[in-house]
């Protein structure tokens, strides 16, 4: 008879033991989380040179101060390009968490360029899930260097539809089907409007550190009398420290705004036409709520 | 002898019966699925303020368990740049989504009474992946069939491997104070 006590003892202190984690489960069991946003589909507003589908978030700023160097086959004479540095400084804001607008200067063409981006659709995860991102992005911008030219002549429109998919925690994939017009194409010739897709990405390789790559294919022949362009083809690294991040990159583009990259693409990585640049990008908060905790 | 075991069976099944009988008493049960947990980081430089609305709390009275569970990416950020590196670079959100305790309330109060009590609770406390055993103290407030419990306590980063690199640009604190209330009903 003891040792049957022993065994109902024993017995109900296991199921005692098991059921604070019954309880647990039953929780998870009920979560009846919906929709969760997916978020930080890229580090950056910038895959390397082309827009990602991210924002700047509400209340915040972002100054970015980007350069690229000259050709690394320009010899040791010019240091391997680092002896012509070209850059853009730019400032932009998040209006709200889901729109943004930015102004920046590029020493390439003396150009002005003011931007707009837009998330239309959030990926999310959960049930009715988002599969995606969208967002829109317009920009004009104005290349001042050519004094003879009309106003209206040194103003290029970009528009281009951002669609992304982060899949899982490392992987993020980015079409951006774009569209230049050119009011008055550099080069003689050369067609206003100019079609293009891109195609970027990155796979995170730490925590804070990921790789990046993006190709922008332009509908139209390369290397031609009237556009003597390529394709812009740009590989890089991001790496993020909480409020930085740093792109370091090599890239055929020696511009920075989508009219340069896109649609002006002087080098070639077959000839070695490759630029080192970097991307230093340094976010401020103007949320002033944040600096004082209520004791609600 | 045959006689015993029969009788060695029916008191284990009666027992087993029992037992659960007495984990899964609904009456016993109450229960919240829009606890409110905020947590403070409070440097003198800056501080952060998080709070998630939708915690999931059950009690059972029979046996005084005690089940909480909250959704990491819930908890909501006023600046969401932080909520982003909260959930990307601190608490990683995709490989730990969830922070949970499980437990006993140590000294259980008279339920049938009304009354605002000392109460603490030992069990197993989640975080990051990160599982230590903790008594929490706090108050259970019973009025009118419902049971409040509210905390404070500290969480130290360092004790669930939370890291915060050196080059940060939001300040963040080493020890983390947590504030719960969970207002619970009886589960139908």
């Amino acid at each position: 008879m003891k040792s049957l006590r022993l065994i109902v003892l024993l017995i109900c202190s296991a199921t005692g033991a098991y059921a604070q984690d019954d309880l647990l489960n039953e929780l998870s069991k009920q979560d009846s989380s919906q929709k969760v946003p997916v978020t930080a589909t890229f580090k950056s507003t910038r895959v390397v040179n082309g827009q990602s589908v991210e924002t700047m978030k509400k209340k915040h700023m972002d100054f970015r101060i980007s350069h690229r160097f000259g050709k690394l086959n320009s010899g040791a004479y010019q240091f391997f390009g680092l002896d012509q540095a070209t850059m853009r400084l730019g400032f932009e804001y998040g209006l709200t968490d889901d729109f943004m607008i930015g102004v920046g200067r590029s020493t390439n063409q003396k150009a002005y360029d003011f931007l707009g981006k837009l998330k239309l659709l959030k990926q999310s995860s959960g049930a009715g899930a988002m599969p995606i991102s969208v967002t829109a992005f317009g920009s004009l911008a104005i290349a001042t260097l050519n004094k003879e030219l009309e106003f209206q002549d040194k103003i290029t429109y970009t528009a281009q539809i951002l669609i992304a998919r982060k899949f899982g925690e490392r992987l993020s994939l980015q079409l951006s089907p774009s569209f230049l017009h050119r009011n008055h194409p550099d080069v003689t010739g050369d067609e206003k409007v100019l079609l293009a897709m891109g195609i970027g990405g990155r796979y995170k390789i730490s925590k804070r550190v990921s790789i990046n790559g993006e190709y922008f294919y332009t509908a139209r022949e390369k290397n031609t009398q009237t556009a003597p362009y390529y394709d812009s083809m740009s590989f890089g690294v991001d790496i993020e420290t909480g409020g930085h991040v740093f792109q370091l990159h090599f890239t055929n583009s020696l511009g920075m705004i989508e009219k340069q990259f896109i649609g002006e693409t002087a080098g070639s990585w077959g000839k070695g036409d490759i630029h080192y640049g970097f991307n230093l990008s340094r976010t401020f908060s103007f949320d002033k709520k944040n600096k004082r905790v209520s004791n609600n | 002898m045959k006689l015993h075991l029969s009788r060695a069976v029916m008191l284990t099944v009666l027992s087993i019966a029992l037992c659960s009988g007495s984990v899964f008493a609904q009456g016993g049960m109450f229960s919240t699925s829009s606890g409110f947990t905020r947590f403070i980081s409070a440097t003198p430089l800056e501080n952060v303020d998080a709070k998630n609305n939708k915690c999931q709390v059950i009690l059972n009275t029979a046996n005084n368990q005690l089940a909480i569970r909250m959704n990491m990416r819930d908890f909501d950020f006023p600046n969401k740049l932080m909520q982003e590196h909260f959930n990307e670079n601190y608490i990683e959100s995709a490989k730990y989504p969830t922070a949970t305790f499980s437990g006993t309330i140590d000294k259980a109060p008279d339920y049938s009474k009304d009354g605002e009590y000392d109460a603490s609770a030992t069990g197993k406390f989640t975080v990051h992946g990160v599982t230590k055993e903790r008594t929490i103290k706090g108050k259970m407030k019973i009025e009118g069939g419902k049971i409040t419990i509210t905390s404070e306590f500290e969480v130290p980063l360092t004790d669930h491997k939370i890291e915060v690199p050196q080059v940060v640009f939001v300040k963040i604190a080493q020890i983390i104070t947590v504030k719960t209330e969970y207002a619970l009903s009886p589960k139908k």
